[in-house]
């Protein structure tokens, strides 16, 4: 217990604050209802070709899940002020699991074109 | 010693082994039961797979025998694929997945990096006692009257069309599984956060950088089995549907999911192995591997590749035919990687002095066989050939050719390289190097006629095949004969010379590596003093100072 | 030659004199042990993501194929209940991180309250889950066990979905069966996340016990570090189900 300051604290010796905290609460909050709301209104969708169609209601959704994500892993668990390890860590796993879905999706998109 | 022989034991007359090492330092049953040292959890991990591995190689017998005739006379039909079933499933989950990194890798990673232990040595012991339970659950598996899926568990049959034991083997898979996951784990917080002062990652042993790659495998890869096999499960207790086509389901989707894993599996498999290679090759060439850089990223390499090839095990099943294409051309990207370890080993050689004790042998029979196997492969990664060859006696020799003629001869070679760290004690060399020499000869006679055989035609997983193939079938099956003795010598051997082989001494092949720097056997923490790490890896010329500063006689 | 020679000289010679009682012995310092241990946790949460994420490949397959079912199938939730569960995470993880903050401030009293508030929201989590699942089975919507198409083949027989969601036609034989697939999907998603928090809150209820004599504040807080990551970890998993499963389409 000898040498002190900030020597037993979370990785880079940066404590969070509770208002960030607060303030990070806040915004999950805040994108939770948008996305309740959001979910009732029709937003169309975008024919990119024949066959191909993007709806943007489950793409404003994911990417109002995807934002708070964003916040709860770079705030709540600390990896904005982690070292670069764990930021490596952290994004080697997404693009594993972004390899899972895309790569099996070639072959599901590619059976039928159009009727996807 | 004389020129033709890399071995330098110590004075047979005087020399001791020390008296307190890991063997030693505790005594009892629960002392190995509850332990935390890496090196006692090795020790149960060989004493297992090796148990396990004698059950796959009778099993192996079994399909052999019946393969003598044309007529499936042995056993019924039914019997039989549950016979290669077992085989294959013991034999990847039980033996090839662990063998390395569980035992040779726990052993040596942290002396090699300069540590005192693995990260986290509860985890590790977590890790052996749940290969324990998944093995008895799959002996259990066994004894109820196994599972005839092949170890692919392929749906629908696995779901739908049969009523074997595919949940109980399913749950056994899935407890290994987390067994493996424990490993990969601790090996990667080992390598990044406990190398000594001065281990750089660029002055790391192979070894090293070739189980921290298959650790990312076995991370990230085997989750996905585990789900899987909880998805197989549920279709099979509640008939979700998700495997199902009258349901609405796609069994290709268990498919995607399983191979998802199963292919980085055999990188996990063989990996560990590359990595014993690079040491053996260098010590008995007395010279630092070529291309040290090349291969490390390789090792890397081939672990990224290998989550984009995994539908090359599905050409036939059913994906679209642009799929086909896409996983093809990756598939023929990730052999380049390994093609640069055989060159970078074959140039190692190339003006190295070369001495061939056994595990030498064991490793050049390695990149011989090892080679064969993988270009075979390139044929299987053609979706063309592939239609061709797939289902066929060919798929069978080309994963023998890698697995047995490659990953355990390197396994082999492992063992008996660092058999003296291990116990202080040398095997007998001109035993061993005949025993080498049979499994070379029995490996060859065992699985070149079905690389012919499977061109010619003959299914895998038949009992019964049409009477032209029986020539061939019965040259495999003696050669199997004689590879089993092959295998066997080195239980023997190995087990006399716990008590009778001569003392090692510390370093017996004059090899680099902090691991060769501690007595034989190590101590329980290793290093009495956290070493610093000041050359490069390989650097034999650092190798000889260190002799000249030694004292030459105590 | 019976003792081993240190690889060089001058290896680190002061070792082991003071260190604190948590830190063991195969670690040199207390920093390299966090560090450690805290990177074995990033890494136990990636099997973790790639766990769920063949459960999720499932899922986007099966809803691509069957979207009229699974929009239709997904009215059967109740967006109150999901909404409110997801705000009970989301404070979850509020409270979590200041415990954690508590535990690296050596504020015991603190940390207690904020483990006890997670506690709290974790089990009040899976209270409302409790309840919709037993509405689920009230309404013969349990794949497997109970399962009935009626709601779906004639929306009219479920009144209570159907004055909120008229728009809804019957749907055919066919794609009614479908249903059932959302429905087994989401039990195997919400169930195997459920199984996740039971594993969350029975750690939380020692860890409790284990901070009440002073375990984690007098400098160890790796556990309570490590342990929130794990329980952010179950709250983003949930930040996924909430719109995939609860807001496929409610327009």
């Amino acid at each position: 217990m000898s040498e002190q300051h900030n020597s037993h604290e979370e990785n880079e010796h940066h404590i969070v604050s509770p208002f960030t905290y607060l303030a990070i609460l806040l915004a999950l909050l805040g994108f939770t209802g948008l996305t309740v709301w959001m979910s009732f209104i029709d937003l169309g969708e975008w024919h990119i070709t024949h066959g191909v169609t993007l709806f943007w209601n489950p793409v404003v959704a994911l990417a109002i899940a995807c934002a708070k994500m964003t916040l709860v892993v770079l705030f709540f668990m600390h990896v904005k002020y982690s070292t670069k390890l764990t930021k490596l860590t952290v994004a080697s796993g997404f693009f594993v699991f972004l390899v899972l879905i895309s790569m099996t999706l070639t072959d599901y998109m590619s059976r039928a074109w159009g009727r996807w | 010693m004389s020129d033709d022989s890399n071995v330098n034991l110590p004075d047979q007359s005087t020399a001791r082994i020390p008296k307190m090492n890991f063997l030693t330092k505790e005594n009892g049953l629960l002392s190995w039961l509850l332990t935390g040292d890496h090196k006692r959890i090795a020790t149960l991990y060989l004493i297992s797979i090796t148990f396990f591995f004698f059950i796959g190689g009778a099993l192996a017998g079994l399909i052999r025998l019946e393969l003598l005739t044309p007529q499936s006379d042995l056993m019924a039909a039914d019997t039989y694929n549950k016979v290669f079933s077992m085989h294959g499933l013991i034999m990847v989950f039980f033996f090839l997945v662990p063998s390395v990194p569980a035992t040779i890798g726990n052993f040596l990673m942290p002396m090699m990096i300069g540590a005192k232990d693995l990260a986290l040595p509860k985890i590790n012991l977590l890790s052996w006692y749940l290969y324990i339970v998944a093995g008895i659950m799959m002996l259990y598996t066994m004894a109820i009257g196994g599972v005839d899926t092949g170890w692919t568990f392929t749906t629908p049959l696995s779901t739908h069309y049969l009523n074997t034991h595919v949940i109980s083997a399913g749950l056994a898979v899935f407890v290994a599984g987390f067994s493996s996951i424990l490993t990969g784990l601790n090996f990667i917080v080992t390598i990044h956060k406990m190398r000594c002062p001065g281990m750089t990652w660029f002055r790391l042993p192979l070894f090293v950088w070739s189980h921290y790659a298959a650790s990312i495998l076995m991370v990230l890869g085997t989750p996905v089995l585990a789900i899987t096999l909880v998805l197989v499960v549920l279709e099979r207790t509640v008939h979700i549907g998700v495997f199902d086509p009258s349901l609405g389901g796609d069994p290709l989707l268990f498919q995607h999911l399983f191979w998802f894993y199963s292919h980085p599996a055999v990188y996990i498999m063989i990996l560990p192995g590359f990595g014993v290679i690079s040491e053996v090759i260098s010590t008995f060439s007395r010279k630092r591997v070529f291309g040290y850089t090349a291969v490390a990223f390789s090792s890397v390499a081939i672990a990224v590749f290998g989550f984009f090839v995994w539908a090359h095990h599905m050409f036939i099943m059913g994906i679209s035919n642009y799929a086909a294409l896409v996983f093809s051309l990756l598939t023929m990207l990730v052999a380049v990687p390994s093609a640069i370890k055989i060159f970078n080993w074959a140039f190692t050689l190339y003006k190295g002095s070369i001495t061939f004790e056994t595990p030498m042998l064991y490793a050049i029979g390695f990149m011989g066989l090892f080679t064969i196997g993988g270009l075979t492969g390139v044929f299987l990664g053609s979706t063309g050939t592939d239609i061709h060859l797939t289902e066929t006696y060919f798929v069978v020799a080309h994963f023998h050719f890698v697995m047995v003629g490659g990953m355990l001869m390197a396994f082999l070679s492992g063992i008996h390289f660092w058999w003296p760290k291990w116990t202080g004690r040398m095997y007998p060399e001109k035993l061993s190097q005949l025993a080498a020499l049979v499994t070379f000869i029995g490996f060859n006679l065992t699985f070149f006629p079905q690389f012919i055989v499977g061109t010619l035609g003959m299914p895998r997983r038949y009992a019964a095949y049409p009477p032209e193939f029986q020539v061939l079938n019965v040259f495999s099956t003696a050669g199997a004969t004689v590879l089993g003795v092959g295998y066997l010598l080195p239980v023997l051997y190995l087990t006399w010379s716990l008590k009778y082989g001569a003392v090692a001494g510390d370093n017996p092949w004059q090899a680099t590596g902090l691991e060769w720097q501690t007595q034989s056997p190590p101590l329980t923490e290793n290093f009495p003093v956290i070493p610093i790490m000041d050359h490069e890896a390989y650097d034999y010329e650092w190798l000889e100072r260190q002799k000249q500063k030694e004292v030459a006689s105590v | 030659m019976s003792d081993s020679t240190a690889v060089a000289n001058g290896a680190v010679a002061d070792a082991h004199h003071h260190h604190p009682s948590y830190q063991r012995h195969h670690f040199e310092t207390v920093e390299q042990q966090f560090d450690a241990t805290n990177f074995a946790m990033w890494l136990f949460l990636l099997t973790e993501v790639m766990f769920f994420g063949g459960l999720f490949m499932a899922y986007l397959l099966m809803r691509n194929w069957y979207y009229q079912a699974f929009v239709e199938a997904s009215h059967q939730l109740n967006i109150g209940w999901g909404t409110a569960n997801t705000a009970v995470l989301i404070l979850s993880s509020f409270t979590m991180a200041m415990g954690v903050w508590s535990a690296e401030m050596r504020k015991k009293k603190l940390l207690l309250l904020f483990l006890g508030l997670t506690w709290l929201l974790g089990m009040a989590f899976l209270g409302i889950k409790s309840i919709e699942y037993t509405e689920k089975w009230e309404k013969h919507h349990v794949p497997g066990l109970n399962w009935s198409e009626a709601s779906f083949l004639n929306p009219a027989s479920d009144p209570e979905v159907h004055e909120k969601y008229p728009k809804d036609q019957p749907l055919s034989a066919d794609m009614a069966s479908k249903t059932e697939m959302y429905f087994f999907l989401y039990f195997a998603m919400t169930g195997m996340h459920a199984l996740h928090m039971i594993i969350g809150i029975s750690i939380l209820t020692f860890m409790i016990i284990r901070a009440r004599s002073g375990a984690y504040t007098n400098g160890h807080v790796t556990y309570v570090e490590n342990f929130g990551l794990y329980w952010h970890f179950v709250d983003i998993i949930w930040i996924f189900l909430f719109p995939l499963l609860y807001l496929i389409s409610r327009y």
